[in-house]
């Protein structure tokens, strides 16, 4: 199962996705980001049906980067969860929905840190604390080995370190 | 589309974003501006770029909404093979392509001979398994997409681009029977690419029902730095212990290397011969301990 976790801060936001691309009961891949940057400040984390979420996720990104390009400013992570969000709606009510689980993670210079959760119904929640899946279980069969952290704040989105956990 | 437009023609395109038309009759068209590489400062002709991707389908091109089963659906003539073992990994001397040659439909072998892994061009091999005809279909759309793309812009397309097409071309089937899981491997990156959308780069792929196997083969003794002999070897032994425990993957193995000098391909081997020598190595173990009659 996938997981994804989002904390925000007094003035960062905190968020955090496991590795793993799996394909039924293979994991074809460990080192798998579920991380896209839509902008400078905006991260979006995406999980769900396996090519839905980078269709979606780079379709989103790219349509963000696109409205920097022609008007010359970026949109705010709430005008960018949003527009998701819209996107999301849409497609559920045609004959190709996106089944895909997101959180939107960004910093904004007038607002400060925000944390948005989607899930595939397109809800979306303003929320300090955030996450999707399962999450690590000592008794849960499938078993995370590695999470990507990243860090946003007024500076911009920064890596942390990758979290191991439990016997490699 | 200004004249759509003016006329208030609503047609129903199934995907809004892409730009890709599925129109109910049985052609389907592809245009290609999606992967335009235009803003590269290239000229292309507006013609080359506008040019449709023309291929029927069958009829039954109805997208099942929201992936359901249908109540009432074709029945089919005979079960749909999807059995395999296929695998694809880097090493310090390139890649090495290797799967098995069985073709099987529900229990019964439907050829022993196939060739699972297909040159698409000097640099680049691509391995399939799933469905076996919509794996040759896909393979020759592929190469001939390739192929326009060089005579087109004079130059030929990455293997991170190749994969990213096919993907695109691949996803407004998401959702039918279509069932294709492609391995690209170039000479220094490996892609998979799957009908359900995936697309994944990595440095070690394998695909098909023996693929537990042949990752349990593989995991074990796979190293960046193995010389060439010993990674085809490592590359036969996981197929052999795949076909050995997989019903549906068998008879012969094939393998490819491709370097930066382009691809060379093994002579096929028969995996019953490596079963016998197999079997005698054991057999000489086993009478030992007196479990052999």
């Amino acid at each position: 199962m996938e997981y994804l976790i989002g904390i925000q801060g007094p003035d960062f936001v905190l968020v955090a996705a496991d590795n793993v691309a799996a394909s039924s009961i293979i994991q074809m891949k460990h080192d798998y980001d579920k991380m896209f940057k839509l902008s400078e400040k905006i991260l979006l984390l995406c999980v769900g049906e396996a090519g839905d979420t980078v269709q979606f996720a780079e379709y989103i990104q790219k349509n963000v980067q696109l409205y920097k390009m022609r008007n010359g400013y970026e949109l705010s992570p709430s005008a960018a969860a949003n527009f998701t969000r819209k996107n999301l709606a849409d497609y559920l009510r045609s004959r190709t929905p996106y089944h895909v689980n997101l959180l939107l993670a960004g910093y904004d210079d007038a607002d400060g840190p925000g944390l948005f959760y989607m899930d595939y119904l397109s809800s979306l929640a303003k929320a300090p604390f955030a996450a999707h899946g399962y999450g690590l279980n000592k008794r849960f069969i499938l078993n995370l080995h590695s999470f990507n952290v990243r860090l946003i704040d007024k500076d911009g989105i920064h890596d942390m370190e990758k979290l191991t956990v439990g016997a490699k | 589309m200004a004249l759509e437009d003016i006329c208030n023609f609503k047609d129903k395109p199934t995907h809004k974003t892409f730009p890709f038309y599925a129109s109910e009759d049985t052609s389907v068209s592809v245009f290609t501006e999606a992967f335009n590489f235009k803003w590269r400062g290239e000229m292309t002709s507006k013609k080359a770029s506008d040019v449709p991707l023309e291929f029927h389908v069958p009829s039954l091109f109805k997208r099942p909404s929201s992936r359901a089963s249908h109540s009432v659906s074709v029945r089919r003539p005979f079960p749909l093979s999807h059995g395999t073992t296929t695998l694809g990994f880097i090493f310090q001397g390139g890649v090495i392509a290797a799967a098995d040659t069985r073709a099987s439909a529900g229990g019964l072998v439907a050829c022993p001979a196939v060739h699972k892994i297909t040159p698409i061009h000097s640099h680049l091999v691509v391995t399939s398994s799933g469905s076996g005809a919509d794996c040759m279909l896909w393979e020759r759309i592929l190469t001939r997409e390739i192929r326009l793309y060089q005579l087109r812009h004079k130059r030929r397309l990455s293997i991170s681009g190749t994969a990213k097409l096919l993907s695109l071309m691949l996803h407004p089937f998401k959702g039918t029977d279509v069932c294709v899981a492609l391995t690209l491997c170039g000479w220094d990156k490996l892609i998979y690419v799957c009908s359900d959308g995936a697309r994944l780069q990595g440095d070690i792929f394998s695909v098909g029902s023996g693929s537990p196997y042949a990752y349990g083969v593989l995991d074990r003794s796979l190293s960046w730095s193995l010389n060439k002999e010993e990674a085809i070897l490592l590359a036969r032994e996981a197929v052999f212990r795949a076909t050995h425990r997989d019903a549906y993957s068998g008879n012969n193995v094939d393998l490819f290397h491709v370097t930066a000098e382009g691809w060379r391909q093994r002579q096929r081997e028969d995996l019953k011969e490596e079963y016998y020598r197999d079997m005698e190595k054991r057999g000489k173990k086993m009478d030992l301990t007196g479990l052999f009659s």
